[in-house]
């Protein structure tokens, strides 16, 4: 009794411990002070504002745009790219995860200045130099997170819908792509949340007057940070929070469905 | 037969956009690294820029990097392996959520998370609120290596409990349930059983944090208040600052050879290798 009281209390201390700073960001987002030490009061006026600067917003669009488009051609290349694995020798298949695991394992400094690198030499840093860096970060977690489901995937129902005249993109469709389809969806997931967290490569690879959400925030820690930001956080956090309720209420109607 | 063939090697064409894809971004670029890193300005070849690590500035940024990195994946391993073992006991319908909570936070932007904690950490800050409640000294913690080991530690901990819960619930209860019919204390049912197969997400867990922790410089920016360098931020300030992009690729191969041969070792500790699989 004593042992599960203890687990529990130390399950609540690591949560407190990672959502402590997120709750001093929802409270710094209604504090009408623009220091972060004093409480002047709650006000909406942060959020007023929000909405009426144009350059958070258009960091917000550049933020979504990027991330969205990033993950889908990840998802895209990745998934093609694990079904032709699949079916190579194993001293191909070797060679070519070991170039995937690259950007996942490398520094992210490094992947960000060679990306730079080559777009500053051959071409100019702008929307495309940042989208593919995201891209490129995004890929591996897509292969990583298909290629154990196309494993498991049954090679001789595939043959099968072939066999009784099915074309291949038919049969892919129908009995391949449902399969690998969680695999798809938690590389999709991951691409995002990557892209959409990363700060590093970002700022090396963007072009000159371009911010995301990140590069913003990091221009102003400097100057001293507008609580503009906090309010977006908030804003963010709760919109996150929706997604998530309404996943989860989609996937338990699930469950009860196949059970009854 | 002669249809599936044709059709087996069409399929292999789909890896031809990776592929290109792969060539022409990851394998390039670090090309390019190996270029700059190799000449000077003047396009000479010369090994000045690896040499440079030699100088005090450069060396003692590494050896900080990798203490710091060191130091923050050792905190979060012991943070986060017990966790992830009360987590696995309890699987049940509430498992999605539980790890959801976990991943929750880094959906929120990083930099404004260690804003937060340069808040609590300062010196008329929270902590030092609380202390001073319960009359105890206040703790000077804001732009120390301590506050920069804090923060890593803070943002990178989930990449260490996801992996070692995602190998804990993977192991077949029966197994657990065996040994215990036949004798094993809860002990030894740990030191044979759990602790040998969670080993691959340890070690997905420690390359999760370490590799990243070793080359950040946005986290010391803030808690080291650009007092503390790191070698992420000696890097970045030869592209960002000074313009010296020769040097600074030379000291990104050196920071690469030191990740792939802590890389290396790591892969070395996992006979199963599975240490890639990473969530």
């Amino acid at each position: 009794m004593v042992k599960r009281w203890i687990e529990k209390f130390y399950v609540g201390l690591v949560l407190f411990m990672l959502y402590a700073p997120i709750a001093i960001l929802i409270v710094c987002s209604f504090n009408a002070s623009k220091s972060r030490r004093v409480w002047g009061g709650f006000t909406f006026q942060w959020y007023i504002e929000l909405f009426q600067d144009e350059a958070v917003i258009e960091a917000v669009r550049t933020s979504l745009m990027l991330t969205t488009v990033a993950a889908v051609v990840a998802v895209l290349l990745g998934t093609l790219a694990s079904i032709g694995i699949t079916v190579m020798g194993q001293k191909k298949q070797q060679v070519i995860m070991t170039v995937t695991n690259i950007p996942m394992l490398n520094a992210d400094v490094v992947t960000g200045i060679a990306i730079m690198l080559l777009f500053g030499r051959f071409w100019n840093l702008g929307y495309f130099s940042m989208l593919a860096a995201h891209i490129t970060l995004g890929v591996p977690y897509v292969i990583l997170n298909v290629m154990p489901k196309l494993q498991q995937t049954s090679v001789s129902t595939y043959e099968a819908a072939l066999d009784l005249g099915a074309s291949p993109v038919y049969a892919f469709i129908k009995i391949v792509l449902p399969d690998i389809m969680p695999g798809i969806f938690s590389g999709f997931l991951l691409a995002f949340t990557i892209s959409l967290d990363d700060f590093v490569i970002t700022y090396f690879t963007k072009g000159a007057g371009m911010n995301t959400i990140s590069t913003m925030i990091y221009q102003q820690v400097r100057r001293g940070i507008n609580p503009k930001m906090y309010a977006l956080s908030t804003i963010l956090f709760l919109l996150i929070l929706l997604v998530l309720w309404v996943a989860n209420r989609i996937s338990a109607r699930q469950v009860q469905e196949t059970r009854g | 037969m002669r249809k599936l063939w044709h059709w087996m090697n069409k399929r292999k064409l789909l890896t031809g956009p990776y592929l290109l894809w792969a060539v022409g971004f990851i394998i390039l670029p670090l090309l390019m690294i190996i270029y700059y890193g190799l000449t000077s300005s003047d396009g000479g070849f010369t090994l000045e820029n690896l040499l440079a690590i030699g100088d005090p500035i450069h060396y003692k940024a590494l050896g900080q990097s990798l203490l710091i990195a060191f130091g923050s994946t050792c905190i979060s391993l012991i943070i986060a392996y017990p966790l992830a073992y009360i987590l696995s006991k309890n699987q049940g319908s509430k498992k999605g959520i539980i790890i959801m909570l976990f991943i929750l936070p880094m959906w929120i932007n990083f930099l404004l998370r260690v804003l937060a904690l340069q808040m609590i950490l300062a010196n008329t800050g929270i902590l030092n609120g609380i202390l001073n409640f319960f009359g105890l000294p206040s703790q000077h913690l804001l732009y120390t290596r301590t506050a920069i080991l804090i923060g890593m530690t803070y943002d990178y901990l989930p990449f260490m409990i996801l992996p070692i819960y995602n190998a804990m619930c993977k192991i077949d209860r029966d197994l657990i349930h065996a040994a215990a019919d036949l004798g094993a204390g809860n002990k030894l049912i740990f030191r044979k059983i759990i602790l040998p197969l969670s080993m691959p997400g340890v070690i997905s867990g420690i390359i999760m944090v370490f590799v990243p922790s070793i080359s950040e410089f946005a986290i010391a920016d803030i808690l080291g208040g650009s007092k503390i360098l790191l070698i992420g931020n000696v890097i970045e300030q030869e592209f960002s600052l000074t313009n010296n992009w020769h040097l600074g690729s030379g000291l990104s191969i050196v920071l690469m050879v030191f990740i792939f041969i802590s890389m290396a070792v790591m892969n070395k500790n996992d006979a199963e290798g599975e240490g890639q699989m990473i969530w």
